[in-house]
């Protein structure tokens, strides 16, 4: 008999029935973290039938989308439509039971940067949450996955969602990135070879040197940005890593329980014949910083390279979805991308916008000064993340290079806040999804990392940062 | 959520491959604590120049206008999870998309709304959507227990649905009703998964 996968071992732990024969079980999940802007109609959902919360402590609800990120902030939203979300989404939390962070709370931020932050997120865990980027939890040999509003409602009367299995993908990483290249390059290169549904209908699980080399932060990113693909879960073998990440962080176990936790969670792992249904390997040493040129995070070249030709696809569904890519982008097939002027450098978004990254960030931006008519801006992911940046003297770098620095929240990712590109402005963003309008009605968006984002600020135009950085990158 | 047996209209094409959440529902209409004004987010700035409507949009032409079906590209439905995006499709009179594959989210959101989805292989898929290229042969009738997509003009192209879907689309039931008759079990469950992970 052939072993088992992470992933079956997760979902076989939490199955509470079979629904029918074909894959479609009852699954019992372990909790979720509501954000304002797709939990409303649960709420009234579940308001309109009278039912309750099954398990209320099983659940935070943190503000992150709508969230003004001004420096001084007060509880006032400027805007009277997220103001009525903000409230509402208050009166739930009291009405209902539910832990709260309001936007002044020192634990608050980005949902994804917040729940881990905590220590929410344990090994062997289900997280099901309104937002897609759930998916980062896997970083923690946890499954996490994204659901829509209807399954937050099922979820809150019920503790479960009705789920049906997945395929498996696993994705070995080997080899060592060279200078320069950072998780988020390795992942977009996953995403450009197997393109944006490669792994519709998967879970993946990432392993392989190259992974257990990497930081749990890297992980993360890893696990948010592989959703770029169409994964509809993540899951990464806990090592001591994830326990030396946990340990210290407010909701874990403490003492002869964190004993008995830590020693479980190591054993969470595929056995070593589990059998996938889909399995790829991608030496890390080959990969380059990478940018994206069109509207899909497959649309992706080396930074080194120039603007594809939409005529050398074969498939005519694709090559139209290129030409209307580079008309929106305002690109010529052939141009380098190093040509390309930015007006925007944004480093934040639940993908990167965690102390490392902010780290990275400040390695390109010291001694240096933001371009002349591009506008900066960095959003820590989290109160936290920035209160640890301003002790490490990370802000004043930034604020010393002439970049603004935020208050946390999910800000110009999707720019459902005040932060928000004009039509035809062009930003380098640390962000996951560059699709039209995403940023801003008509405004054009690079994916990179946030080093290759301050080395955009800083040059004014789409650059290689492995020509700004030396051999000291930490 | 909306029963779905059999629904007769015009299809219209619409093939660019990851057409994303933000694109079926800009950001602008994420701000509501209901699920109202939606119809009018939907595909907004694509269907809309200064507030007029977009004469190059499929949606906007005469023998598409009053669409129920779409014939959609590869990967329908990335990006965000927000599932105001298929309440706007429903609140534009859109009943079934078909394509050949839906991202995974968003699926499942039609499925809990009564938004039917239908995968088929690309070639016929392709074949499809060159057929409703022309206003004159783009009505169709979704048959769903026959499980048939029959063409007005001549043809039918059967599709495949998980038993327990199409169950739940035909009879239209609440989920949650249906889990909550599950109550014991999951009780049992919780009992049990507390013993053995007491540290969650």
């Amino acid at each position: 008999m052939s072993g088992r996968t992470l992933y079956d071992k997760l979902i076989d732990a939490h199955v509470v029935r079979k629904l029918d024969d074909d894959g479609l079980v009852l699954l019992y999940v372990d909790r979720t973290v509501l954000n304002e802007y797709t939990s409303p109609q649960a709420f009234a959902g579940l308001r309109a039938a009278g039912r309750k919360v099954w398990n209320p402590s099983a659940a935070l609800m943190v503000v992150d989308h709508v969230n003004p990120t001004a420096a001084h902030r007060t509880r006032e939203m400027p805007d009277a439509e997220a103001a009525r979300q903000v409230d509402y989404f208050a009166d739930n939390a009291r009405d209902f039971g539910i832990e709260y962070f309001d936007i002044l709370d020192p634990r608050q931020g980005i949902e994804h940067v917040v729940a881990p932050e905590q220590g929410l997120v344990m090994p062997g865990m289900v997280i099901a949450a309104g937002d897609s980027h759930t998916t980062a939890y896997g970083a923690f040999g946890a499954l996490g996955y994204g659901i829509g509003t209807s399954d937050i409602e099922h979820y809150l009367a019920t503790s479960t969602v009705r789920y049906r299995r997945l395929k498996t993908m696993r994705i070995n990483v080997t080899g060592r990135p060279p200078l320069g290249v950072a998780p988020k390059d390795v992942v977009m290169e996953i995403i450009r070879r197997i393109g944006a549904d490669g792994a519709t209908g998967y879970a993946v699980e990432f392993a392989g040197p190259a992974v257990r080399e990497m930081s749990v932060e890297g992980r993360i990113v890893m696990s948010i940005m592989v959703v770029e693909a169409g994964a509809r879960g993540v899951v990464i073998a806990p090592d001591q890593k994830v326990l030396n990440y946990l340990r210290a962080r407010p909701r874990v176990p403490k003492g002869e329980m964190w004993d008995r936790a830590a020693k479980a969670w190591l054993q969470l792992r595929s056995d070593p014949d589990a059998g996938f249904d889909r399995e790829m390997t991608i030496d890390a040493g080959d990969v380059a910083p990478l940018v994206t040129w069109g509207t899909s995070p497959d649309q992706a070249i080396a930074v080194t390279d120039r603007v594809p030709d939409p005529d050398s696809s074969a498939n005519a569904d694709r090559k139209t979805a290129a030409m209307r890519a580079l008309a929106y982008m305002d690109l010529t097939p052939g141009m380098p991308i190093q040509s390309v002027p930015i007006d925007f450098a944004f480093i934040g978004s639940c993908t990167n916008s965690r102390i490392e990254d902010l780290r990275d960030a400040a390695h390109v931006f010291r001694g240096r000064h933001v371009a002349t008519g591009v506008r900066a801006i960095v959003v820590p992911g989290s109160t936290q993340v920035r209160a640890q940046a301003e002790a490490e003297g990370i802000a004043q770098i930034l604020i010393d290079a002439g970049v603004e620095w935020r208050q946390s929240g999910c800000s110009m990712c999707l720019a459902m806040n005040d932060d928000i590109l004009a039509p035809g402005q062009r930003s380098a963003s640390s962000t996951n999804r560059n699709f039209e309008g995403r940023q801003g009605p008509g405004a054009r968006t690079h994916l990179m990392s946030p080093a290759m984002v301050a080395a955009a600020a800083v040059t004014g135009r789409i650059t290689d940062v492995r020509d700004l950085i030396g051999g000291d990158w930490p | 959520m909306t029963p779905f047996d059999r629904v007769s209209g015009a299809a219209a094409p619409m093939t660019t491959p990851n057409i994303d959440t933000d694109v079926i529902m800009p950001k602008m209409f994420l701000k509501g604590v209901d699920r109202s004004g939606l119809g009018d987010g939907a595909f907004n700035l694509l269907r809309f120049i200064d507030g007029k409507p977009n004469p190059d949009f499929v949606l906007n032409q005469g023998g598409y206008r009053d669409a129920c079906f779409l014939v959609v590209g590869p990967n329908f439905g990335c990006g965000s999870s927000r599932e105001h995006a298929v309440w706007g499709l429903q609140q534009l009179g859109i009943r079934a998309l078909i394509g050949t594959t839906f991202a995974g989210i968003f699926n499942d959101n039609c499925a809990n709304n009564g938004l039917l989805t239908i995968s088929l292989d690309a070639a016929t898929v392709g074949t499809l959507a060159a057929i409703v290229a022309s206003p004159a042969s783009n009505r169709l009738t979704v048959d769903l227990a026959q499980q048939t997509i029959r063409i007005d003009g001549g043809g039918t192209i059967p599709f495949a649905i998980e038993p327990a879907r199409k169950e739940a689309f035909i009879t239209g039931r609440d989920a949650i009703s249906s889990t909550l008759a599950f109550a014991d079990d999951i009780r049992a469950f919780e009992a049990r998964h507390r013993a053995d992970n007491p540290w969650f």
